[in-house]
């Protein structure tokens, strides 16, 4: 059974145009909203198909649209979260890439149920091509009365801003994303205040992610029954699955929320490349913690991974085989956080430099027989210290790789 | 010294203020207008950045060593950034990286001495289905193989 939704149009020549879309049925669901829903019936729609936030959170969307005041003077803003820089992560820019028309539909909708008018798309800066192409279809949907004032004669007006980051991964955090967005230094903000009630120029925000959004035209088409039926109880529609590392054919692939992981790695990534064998798994992106090649059973959704100790985050899944010493996997993945750290508290600050220059001397050789149990001491003051939940982030595959494969590491 | 703005470049960035329900709020792509113009932002252009976003020089500077695509010293002609995050090196970022060190004779975060390429190493450009990869000025190229760097190579050091 096919269980694209999607992306049941990615065979087709990117991007999709706006023509093609329009002729597949395209803003039909904006359409229908606009005409023949209220903003509070499409977000009982979002909430009962419990669509869960597809950035690394999984939040349910609808949720998080209910926690902006329902009154109030002033503006509210929607910002859409493209700074996908999660390692393992290239699922938006497929989205991007393929339909930019599909994001944009989800932003009339979003923005409808939550009476927005102002959108901006925060694209991570390397995405420079894509931010065009995003632009171009922006005025191509304009020039036809589906985005700026009055959209489809119904009253409802929304502009949509591009703006690109600058090389931050700590951006794709959604307060970071904020302090960007108005000039700052992408340094994440202290909660609560949420961004629904004080977030972008201090107004009431919506954040969602790219992928999140693109399930809602579905969503409102079809009903909130059939979004959960395409995934499981609690946890609706299905996920973009991108697979990199060691296997014979990366890539992206659609499939039902709490796909097994074995299958999505064994049937639809091709297997492991000749030869090799897999020694670990990386479900979620780089933040969720290290699967061991007998954890691989588990069902990809947020519920089974979090009750396997690990995330479904991004579904960024890095497939590690056995060529790979974990030394070497814990030297990029230090590396990473070191770099990206913004700074701001002094526990991730401190703590990634210092579990990065332990590391950096067990890679020249340089063995102390405590360095396991100092990376373990040091992550561990890093978890639940730190404004967002980067240093979380930061410490949870040092402490898996450990757990996991302590005996190998203290080789 | 930088020459100042040209009338047209002034225009530009005018049009990406008005876009913004506050002027600081275009400071990234303003920066990041300026230095596709320019070649990098220098700090005169600082000065002047911070005049259109209605900002202090130094929140300017701030902001914009914050973020790593932002130069502040002129680059090579062609900028060649190579990913070395895990995925990309579960399939031999690190290999490619010292390919290119190797024929380049330069270490990342340097230009060669003819100032064509300016050599980066990054983490993670998105593209990890098709590690290694690397990115030259804002065009990605991925499924890398020496072969392959070898071409990219001889192509952007041609005069």
């Amino acid at each position: 059974m096919s269980e694209k939704n999607l992306t049941r149009f990615f065979a087709t020549a990117a991007p999709r145009a706006l023509e093609d879309y329009l002729r597949t049925g395209g803003y039909e669901a904006a359409r229908k909203a606009l005409s023949s829903m209220t903003p509070a019936a499409v977000m009982e729609e979002v909430k009962g198909a419990n669509l869960r936030g597809r950035g690394g959170a999984g939040f349910p969307a609808g949720v998080k649209w209910g926690f902006v005041p329902k009154s109030g003077e002033g503006p509210r803003y929607l910002c859409v979260n493209a700074d996908e820089g999660e390692p393992g992560t290239f699922k938006d820019r497929y989205l991007l890439a393929h339909d930019p028309h599909l994001l944009l539909e989800g932003i009339i909708l979003a923005g409808y149920a939550v009476g927005i008018r102002r959108a901006f798309v925060y694209i991570r800066g390397e995405y420079e091509e894509l931010a065009r192409r995003l632009e171009e279809a922006v005025s191509e949907a304009a020039s036809r009365g589906l985005l700026g004032e009055n959209i489809l004669g119904s009253g409802y007006s929304l502009s949509v801003c591009v703006h690109r980051g600058a090389g931050a991964y700590i951006c794709g955090e959604e307060t970071a994303l904020l302090e960007s967005l108005e000039g700052f230094r992408g340094q994440p903000r202290l909660k609560p205040p949420f961004p629904a009630a004080v977030g972008l120029f201090g107004k009431p925000t919506v954040i969602n992610n790219v992928e999140t959004l693109t399930n809602l035209p579905g969503i409102v088409l079809h009903g909130a029954e059939w979004f959960l039926g395409l995934g499981k109880l609690g946890d609706g529609g299905t996920r973009l699955y991108g697979v990199s590392g060691s296997v014979v054919r990366p890539g992206v692939y659609e499939l039902r929320v709490g796909a097994r992981l074995r299958d999505i790695i064994f049937t639809h990534a091709g297997g492991m490349l000749p030869g090799r064998i897999l020694k670990a798994v990386i479900p979620g992106g780089m933040s969720s913690t290290i699967l061991g090649p007998d954890e691989i059973d588990v069902a990809m959704d947020c519920e089974s991974l979090a009750a396997a100790g690990s995330m479904m985050g991004s579904a960024g899944i890095i497939v590690i085989d056995d060529s790979v010493p974990m030394l070497t996997v814990l030297d990029r993945i230090t590396k990473f956080y070191a770099h990206e750290s913004c700074g701001q508290c002094t526990p991730c600050r401190v703590g990634t430099s210092w579990i990065r220059k332990v590391v950096q001397r067990m890679m020249s050789g340089e063995r102390r027989p405590d360095d396991l149990d100092t990376l373990v001491r040091l992550a561990g003051m890093m978890k639940g210290r730190t404004f967002c939940p980067f240093g979380d982030a930061a410490a949870g595959p040092v402490l898996g790789l450990i757990e996991k494969f302590r005996s190998e590491l203290e080789g | 010294m930088t020459a100042p703005f040209t009338e047209d470049l002034r225009g530009r960035i005018a049009d990406i203020v008005a876009r913004y329900p506050e002027r600081r709020a275009a400071l990234l792509p303003v920066l990041h207008l300026v230095q596709k113009e320019r070649g990098f932002i220098g700090p005169e252009d600082e000065i002047a950045v911070a005049r259109v976003c209605g900002l202090r020089p130094v929140e300017v500077r701030e902001a914009l060593t914050f973020y790593t695509m932002f130069r502040r010293r002129p680059a090579g002609r062609h900028v060649l950034q190579v990913c070395t995050n895990l995925s990309c090196t579960l399939r031999g970022g690190e290999r490619i990286l010292d390919h290119i060190r190797m024929t380049l004779g330069i270490e990342p975060g340097r230009t060669t001495p003819d100032g064509r390429i300016t050599l980066v190493e990054v983490e993670c450009l998105g593209a990890c289905d098709h590690g290694p990869c690397l990115m030259i000025d804002d065009v990605l190229h991925g499924e890398l193989t020496g072969d392959k760097v070898e071409a990219l190579l001889r192509e952007i050091s041609r005069p």
